[in-house]
């Protein structure tokens, strides 16, 4: 599904990412655990394409298709996800607004409003969201635990097949982590082919999405890969002994 | 905010942009004349006060000098202007009894559909004059007068004279001394004390010809206690040569009424469109201002309140986009002379390709006018770094027991912002457009849902056209 191939990028002149080799296959959940400036977020930020960033050598195809020279757009509707670690505002245009315009641009089948809102609905109901936040203006005055729980909806409203999670567990306190994590075990269960890649600087989230594959990102590159005890074993020993 | 429907970008591209024959009953030569002054007057079988009235004012205007300040009109060639083009000879009370080809055209605009289906009256001018006019029965019973200008003229003489060119005498500036002297057609409402129109009544003004100019005039009287909501909307076909739309448009909100006035202007872009509207309002009386200037090459515009009795209120909810070769110089004018008296000017403005925007804005209090509350909000948005915003805000404020707050913002659409949306599979012009919707959002709000529809939908087609 995924597969990164010796990946370099670079963003103002400095090498961030120096030769990545991923492979995320289909129904798999992965995390990627790094300390602070090892490049896991430009990883995030490279894969999806944005433009301050340039990518000076490598691959990344995505079920067979060579990404790299797409826009972002396009990329996302290929099926590509990316939760931010960081949501902006979009002033005057309503979660539903916004979400509705981008199932379109995807190409969804088209559901009626009525179907589409109560899709929205439910959604809102499993993150304990309250559905007034449908019709507010997008993420302006919510708190940093509420935008991620909106980036969580909007990713399981848009049913992407690969899910990237950027540092999902930044701001949410431990009910929500539990809420959220449960509602995106719940979109990977729903369809076996549906993979995640988790990029995270703790492990707490990983206490509550089991990943099958923990890799451990260093100085631009991954260093090590293993199972999830990997997880616990940075958590007890540090990123020094990985 | 609705859902953006189906109907297509390119549909919308060609809809206002269709020329019709001119099979008409009189046009006037270029340029402005006694002469022409006389002969439309005639025409028109004008009284006497009224041929004096437009023909002093034709003294004032080659009298008074262009005024040093706004945008560029020194392109704008008056010479070349036909300064009354009179479509045919008698108005409309049903569309089957207007000729086919402006039929089609209001047809083609969507009027008539909008007519059944929410206004309670319709006035659809032609080039100089009002072809169409219509006004639900229940209202007419109720004594409320909705009709072309020069109808007001011949059926209402004592009501229009005592208010006439008092709101915005021909002294005012240049341009309304020149729409007092060959004004043609606009509207006449007057609603009785108490009477609320729920719907609104909607005024269409078309250029079809070229070279044309259209100088519209309209008076609004809402006696005390009323309500109406009065809207209009315009469209020229497009040429390679200018057109001058000139409008005046005189309010006169009683004690405890209220008028709402919403405009959608979208011009075709070789239209200079420089117009004065102002409103009277008296004790607790309310008048709204929803300014939206999409089209027009130059765009010159500052609706007014004069806040004449105690508690009125004035709000100007201003928006205007600039592409390329356009300059909106929009804003707004309150004028507290009454105290606790209070106002609010939001102007929204969206530049892109090169278009410019000004807010240009007066608050004015008076000695006398304590306890003042104003506001005034405005947001400029530039959407490359070619486009040009400015701000020429003038404050006089002489009392000091008054509240007034000022806050100015210029932003750019961010790459973060960008990026975002573009994540979401959004392109790139639907993404800018989602920001920019947003961004006039709090004006679009206040504007019925069927033109706001309509508005979203000229601003997405307006981007497309520009970003490759």
């Amino acid at each position: 599904m995924l597969t990164i191939y010796n990946l370099h990028a670079k963003i103002e002149g400095r090498d961030i990412l120096q030769g990545v080799n991923l492979v995320v296959p289909p129904g798999e959940i992965h995390a990627i655990m790094g300390p602070n400036g090892s490049g896991k977020s430009t990883l995030a930020h490279v894969l999806f394409g944005h433009p301050s960033y340039q990518v000076t050598d490598g691959t990344i195809t995505f079920n067979g298709t060579d990404v790299q020279k797409m826009k972002p757009d396009a990329r996302a509707r290929l099926g590509m996800f990316l939760a931010f670690q960081r949501p902006v505002e979009v002033p005057g245009i309503t979660a539903a607004h916004l979400l509705r315009a981008a199932s379109q641009a995807k190409g969804d089948t088209p559901t009626s409003l009525k179907e589409f809102e109560d899709g929205l609905d439910a959604a809102f109901d499993r993150l304990h969201l309250d559905r007034a936040f449908a019709t507010r203006s997008f993420n302006e005055g919510f708190s940093g635990g509420e935008r991620k729980k909106m980036e969580v909806l909007a990713a399981v409203t848009l049913a992407p097949r690969l899910l990237v999670l950027d540092e999902l567990d930044s701001g949410l306190d431990i009910d929500a982590l539990r809420t959220v994590a449960e509602e995106v075990k719940r979109f990977v269960e729903e369809d076996a082919s549906r993979s995640v890649l988790l990029i995270t600087h703790y492990n707490r989230i990983l206490k509550y999405l089991t990943p099958d594959v923990v890799h451990i990102f260093q100085s631009g590159v991954i260093e090590r890969s293993g199972g999830a005890e990997l997880a616990e074993h940075i958590e007890e020993h540090g990123y020094a002994s990985a | 905010m609705p859902v953006r429907d189906t109907t297509t970008l390119a549909e919308s591209a060609t809809r206002y942009n269709f020329h019709m024959p001119e099979n008409y009953a009189f046009t006037a030569e270029p340029g402005l004349t006694e002469n022409v002054v006389c002969e439309m007057s005639a025409m028109k079988d004008e009284p006497k006060w009224m041929l004096d009235f437009r023909l002093s004012a034709l003294r004032i205007y080659e009298r008074k000098p262009m005024q040093p300040w706004g945008a560029d009109l020194s392109d704008l060639d008056f010479d070349s202007i036909r300064y009354y083009i009179r479509p045919q000879d008698r108005q409309g009370k049903t569309w089957e009894d207007i000729p086919s080809e402006i039929k089609t055209t209001f047809d083609r605009l969507g009027i008539p559909q909008a007519e059944q289906k929410f206004l309670a009256g319709v006035g659809a001018q032609y080039e100089s004059e009002v072809v169409y006019h219509s006004l639900h029965e229940k209202l007419r019973a109720q004594g409320v007068v909705f009709l072309d200008m020069d109808g007001g003229v011949r059926e209402y003489p004592d009501l229009v004279r005592e208010y006439f060119g008092k709101i915005i005498p021909p002294t005012d500036n240049k341009f309304a001394a020149l729409n007092s002297a060959v004004w043609s057609g606009g509207s006449f409402v007057y609603v009785p004390k108490g009477v609320h129109v729920d719907l609104p009544l909607q005024a269409y003004f078309r250029i079809n010809a070229q070279n044309v100019g259209q100088f519209e005039r309209t008076l609004i009287i809402a006696d005390e206690g009323s309500f109406v909501h009065y809207v209009e909307g315009c469209t020229a076909v497009s040429y390679s040569t200018d057109a001058l739309h000139s409008a005046v448009v005189e309010i006169m909100v009683k004690k405890g009424a209220r008028v709402r006035y919403t405009t959608v202007q979208n011009w075709s872009k070789n239209v200079y469109n420089l117009v004065t509207k102002r409103a009277h309002a008296y004790e607790e009386a309310t008048m709204e201002w929803v300014d939206g200037n999409l089209g027009s090459k130059v765009t010159m515009k500052y609706p007014s309140v004069y806040l004449l009795g105690e508690g009125a209120r004035g709000e100007v909810l201003s928006l205007a986009f600039a592409g390329n070769g356009q300059h909106q110089d929009a804003g707004g004018k309150m004028v507290h002379i009454a105290p606790h008296t209070s106002s609010l000017i939001v102007s929204k403005s969206v530049s892109q390709d090169a278009g410019r925007t000004s807010y240009r804005g007066l608050l004015r209090v008076l000695p006398k006018a304590h306890h003042v509350k104003s506001h005034v909000q405005c947001d400029a948005l530039l959407l490359d770094e070619a486009s040009r915003s400015d701000t020429y805000p003038t404050m006089k404020i002489e009392n000091r027991d008054s509240s007034v707050g000022h806050e100015a913002t210029v932003s750019k659409i961010g790459d973060e912002q960008m990026f975002y949306l573009q994540s979401r599979g959004l392109d790139e012009t639907t993404a800018k457009a989602l920001i920019v919707n947003g961004f006039i959002e709090p004006i679009v709000k206040e504007i019925p849902m069927e033109y706001a529809t309509e508005l979203n939908r000229l601003i997405q087609m307006n981007m497309e056209g520009s970003v490759g």
